[in-house]
């Protein structure tokens, strides 16, 4: 059982720089993979780690070599094999599923055609056994009737369900050790529960070692047996997964155990300051130093070494570790929150909306109607107060982004109204909008590699509001612009960078600073934190909450993660496809009763803790289009108690706590159902 | 005053912008090589008629194919011209119409792509299917039409190249506002309410740029293969002016013993055109844009 399969020797992986240096991304990293066992690989975008599982199948990408050290296969150095030694290995002994895999799939080729073919090149079964291997392996990644599956092509297949193929694929050479990069990242939350509760059942009946990358500490805690810490390029902590997540002697590992929003938790989590340093940055002592708070003199000139702690079975490269040893009570605590003085005033209405992306038919056009039976948005009704963080949640597709571009006026909409103060009706369509309502409302969006001209300086960028909305210009456009990035805790210097030469966190505050730059009234956030480190995600959180405590702005915050909603949010609407479930003040929808689809939600959410498993109570299929009648949730609920569901939209339900809930099952009786 | 220095800023900006995409090019033997063949053809276009040892016109029978020697370089031709002479200024008129025809593809290629790739709909398919029955056109016979028509002089030349080799950039131009419009900033600031010119002019026209200058670099080596392609069948600059397709055509008959006559012009031309490759590729790559996929037209 304990045999070691693979281990890693002293690697240090780097390239050569512009200006001739010798840069290492990866540094001295050793560590062994046992038999039978699962390691998660975590840390943030450019730690290192998905070099580390390349590097652990004997690939290295182009542009980096390595420097030292080796990689031992069942005692064979990967890193000098030939590449047809490493064929033979690749896909029969170390398998790997990258992060997309699923989208990876030939589009034109059928699932088992495609499982055929990694059949043939990694085995040495016929014809007649392939055909039987292959129903094998689609009944053992659990896909729902193995035997027609074979024969759809990979677009007839949902997100979750291509990467169960992709898995399937992996394991038709019987490989000792499979190789996982972010599986699971991308897919919704409940897909994503499922395909981790998969890779676990499959570890343990296959007896497969699995080497398990992410930055996702929740989907690590899931699977792992074992975690390893990266940051910047250095294993800083490892050892048994219960003792990383629940002990943490690393102040990296605790500050971002720390920053990782809770179901459990309201309020915002602590932030750690700064971002992790650029490769070939740090020349002396530790490289957390920036940002530690527990850092001393002797850790800005010493690198520590990785000491092994024997009574906690783990290995921990920091001076002062010890400090922390008695410190963990402390994990389970947030920063409060101001309560919102909401004032009664509603700055927003949205009264019986309904969006549709239909084509319009050319009589439609003419009349400047459209006709849509069962548009994707339908009757939303929501009142959102002045100075409120009102969040909408809801899987991929259920219509969030759809809602914030229709208040936006960038989408128009099928029926009902928007009304802004004083029930003054906003026009859907953005060109007949008056030049004050524009500035009341702006957006912020996920990804801020798009949202931000990539071709414009920081003080270009946030230049264009205040031009446009204020007609500022010369010291006066300066002096504001400096002041806006001070709010976003950002300095003067940065004015003349380019997006490119910021991380993602400062990218992602430049585009909040261009929204308050216009002295908003309401601010839309997109999916804002998805894109970016947990540890840096804290600190934009805080931000927000920061400016909205200071200026009443109201935020209408869309997110897919329950946790950062719970943490940031003063009011919640369960959407799913286009329809509310349910909505009401942030701590009631976390309490029971809940509607059935919020349950389900809230059961899928992985918590960095290996004792709070996902709870899967509905499956995993993602439907194409709302239903024409009934409740939206009809196809997946898994309350569903008959017809009514399919035939009657179900009324909604006050509870005692002030939610309000959309389901036909009695609010006591689903309470007591829940219990 | 204030402004005046913000401006500046930005204007030392981008000069040490463009300086660092030399330094980038630079870097790798290719560019390199490229940028020194360019440069010297440029160079030399510029100075040749102040360094030409004679006159590129003056026949005379005494000099007749001549080998080279210590007097004529490169020897001389049929009509006892010093063909270095009309080497050196023959670079000088392939660069000039050629950098001009390619500066007005430019213009009416990049703008009209902008265009389709912004209105999109019915006016983008209606534009694209024109553009795309013009590439079907055999080119040549089109340019001989033109010249037939209109004579060979270099104001008709420039922009008959100059619309046709402009087809390629329509292309590129539109896909990549398309890539562009796409993005969330654009997005933003049409949510904002900046006018359209606004939008076009700071937020699309700067991400399309490269990719589309890149191009226009790319069509100018092809053009300059066109350019000569016509004078070597009669239909381009007309003689005596010194030109490398017509040089080449003169003397092709000789190539058996007055190799002399129609080398040095290949070469010329060739070494032209594999610098203006090398160039427009260590281009693209130092503005990190992947031409690998695309064929030429
Ligand atoms: N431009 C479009 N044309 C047609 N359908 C669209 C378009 N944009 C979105 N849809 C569809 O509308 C529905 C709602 O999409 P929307 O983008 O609002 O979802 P979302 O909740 O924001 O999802 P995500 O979490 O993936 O961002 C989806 O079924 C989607 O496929
Ligand atoms: S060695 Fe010092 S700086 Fe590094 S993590 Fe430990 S306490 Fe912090
Ligand atoms: S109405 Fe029926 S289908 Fe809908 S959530 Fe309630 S029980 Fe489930
Ligand atoms: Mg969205």
């Amino acid at each position: 059982m304990n045999e070691i399969i693979e281990s890693v020797k002293n690697l240090s992986i780097g390239f050569n720089s512009q200006k001739g240096k010798q840069i290492s991304i990866l540094r001295n990293v050793s560590t062994n993979i046992k038999k039978g066992e699962t390691v998660g690989i975590v840390g943030e975008s450019g730690s290192g780690k998905s070099t580390l599982a390349l590097a652990m199948m004997g690939y290295i990408k182009q542009g980096l070599f390595p420097l030292k050290g080796e990689c031992l296969f069942k005692s064979e150095d990967l890193l000098k094999m030939s590449s047809r030694q490493l064929e033979k290995i690749r896909g029969r002994k170390i398998a790997m599923i990258p992060q997309n895999a699923g989208q990876a799939l030939t589009p034109n080729l059928k699932i088992g055609y495609q499982i055929d073919e990694a059949l043939r090149l990694h085995t040495d079964l016929n014809k007649t056994e392939r055909d039987k291997k292959i129903s094998e392996l689609l009944n053992k990644v659990r896909l729902p009737s193995p035997e027609t599956m074979a024969f759809r092509y990979p677009h007839e297949l949902s997100g979750g369900q291509q990467q169960r193929v992709a898995v399937a694929m992996a394991l038709a050479g019987k490989p000792d050790l499979l190789l996982l990069d972010e599986p699971t990242t991308g897919l919704d939350v409940t897909t994503q529960a499922h395909v981790l509760e998969l890779l676990r059942f499959i570890a343990k009946d296959t007896g497969t070692s699995m080497i398990y990358v992410s930055h996702d500490l929740g989907a690590i805690a899931q699977v792992s047996d074992r975690i390893v810490v990266m940051y910047a390029g250095e294993i800083v902590l490892e050892g048994p997964a219960r003792k990383i997540l629940k002990e943490p002697i690393h102040p990296y590992t605790y500050g971002l155990l720390k920053s990782i929003p809770k179901l459990s938790l309201a309020g915002l989590p602590a932030s750690m300051p700064g971002s992790q340093p650029q490769p070939g940055s740090i020349n002396e002592g530790c490289s957390f130093y920036d940002r530690c708070n527990l850092a001393t003199d002797h850790c800005k000139k010493n690198s520590p070494d990785l000491e092994h702690i024997k009574e906690l079975d783990t290995n921990v490269r920091c001076f002062n570790h010890k400090e922390l040893i008695n410190q963990n009570n402390n994990l389970q605590t947030s920063i409060t929150k101001k309560s919102n003085n909401s004032e009664a005033i509603e700055v927003l209405k949205l009264k019986d909306v309904s969006i549709s992306y239909a084509k319009q038919k050319f009589f439609d056009q003419l009349l400047n109607k459209i006709s849509d039976q069962n548009p994707t948005v339908k009757d939303i009704n929501i009142d959102i107060k002045k100075g409120e963080t009102i969040a909408l949640v809801g899987e991929s597709g259920s219509g969030k982004s759809t809602i914030l571009k229709s208040i936006a006026g960038l989408l128009k909409t099928k029926d009902g109204q928007i009304k802004f103060e004083n029930d003054r009706l906003l026009s859907s369509d953005l060109k007949m909008r008056n030049p004050n309502d524009l500035r009341a409302i702006q957006l912020i969006f996920q990804n801020p590699d798009e949202s931000l001209n990539p071709n414009h300086t920081v003080e270009q960028i946030l230049s264009q509001p205040l031009k446009l909305y204020f007609n500022l210009s010369g010291e006066e456009l300066k002096k504001n612009i400096i002041d806006l990035l001070k709010k976003v805790r950002l300095g003067e210097f940065y004015m003349s960078r380019y997006p490119r030469q910021l991380s993602g966190g400062e990218k992602q505050r430049v585009a909040v600073a261009r929204a308050f730059a216009a002295k908003p009234d309401i601010i839309l956030c997109d999916e804002v934190t998805s894109a970016l480190d947990v540890s840096v995600q804290a600190a934009v959180l805080n931000i927000l909450q920061q400016l909205k405590e200071d200026l009443g702005t109201t935020y209408v915050f869309v997110s897919h993660d329950l946790a950062v909603v719970r943490a940031i949010s003063d009011r919640v609407a369960v959407l799913y496809q286009g329809r509310l479930c349910e909505i009401g003040p942030s701590q009631n929808v976390y309490k029971f009763p809940s509607h059935p689809y919020t349950e389900v939600l809230l059961g899928a959410v992985l918590e960095p803790d290996p004792d709070i498993k996902p709870k899967l109570v509905a499956e995993d299929i993602v439907e194409e289009k709302p239903p024409e009648k009934g409740c939206s949730f009809q196809g997946r609920c898994p309350r569903k108690i008959g017809d009514i569901c399919n035939l009657e939209v179900p009324p909604w339900q006050i509870g005692e706590n002030g939610n309000a809930i959309r389901c036909h099952i009695n609010i006591d009786e689903l309470a007591s159902l829940q219990q | 005053m204030q402004s005046n220095l913000v401006t500046e800023d930005k204007q030392k900006n981008k000069l040490e912008k463009s300086f660092e995409i030399l330094k980038t090019m630079a870097s790798k033997p290719s560019g390199l090589i490229g940028l020194t063949i360019v440069l010297f053809h440029v160079v030399l276009a510029l100075i040749s008629p102040y360094i030409a040892p004679y006159d590129y016109k003056a026949i005379s029978p005494n000099t007749m194919l001549l080998a080279p020697s210590a007097e004529h370089w490169f020897g001389t031709d049929s009509l006892g011209r010093d063909v270095f002479t009309r080497t050196i200024l023959g670079g000088r008129t392939a660069l000039t119409v050629t950098f001009f025809g390619s500066l007005i593809a430019l213009l009416w290629g990049g703008l009209l792509g902008i265009f389709c790739g912004l209105v999109g709909g019915k006016i983008d398919d209606v534009v694209m299917r024109v553009v795309d029955a013009f590439l079907s056109i055999p080119w040549i016979l089109a340019m001989l039409l033109i010249v037939s028509l209109l004579g060979t002089s270099t104001e008709v030349l420039i922009p008959a190249l100059g619309f046709f080799y402009g087809k390629g950039i329509v292309r590129v131009a539109r896909a990549a506002t398309h890539d562009v419009i796409a993005k969330d900033f654009i997005v933003s600031a049409r949510a904002r309410g900046h006018s359209n010119m606004s939008i076009i002019w700071n937020e699309i026209i700067p991400n399309v740029r490269d990719a589309i200058l890149v191009e226009g670099a790319m069509r100018w080596s092809w053009m300059l293969l066109g350019f000569s392609s016509l004078s070597f069948l009669g239909f381009g600059v007309s003689p005596p002016t010194p030109d490398w397709g017509l040089m080449i055509s003169n003397a092709r008959g000789l190539m058996s013993f007055a190799y002399w006559s129609v080398i040095a012009p290949i070469v010329g031309l060739s070494s032209l055109i594999i610098g203006i490759n090398l160039t427009a590729d260590a281009f693209a790559k130092a503005l990190g844009i992947d031409r690998s996929t695309k064929a030429p037209v």
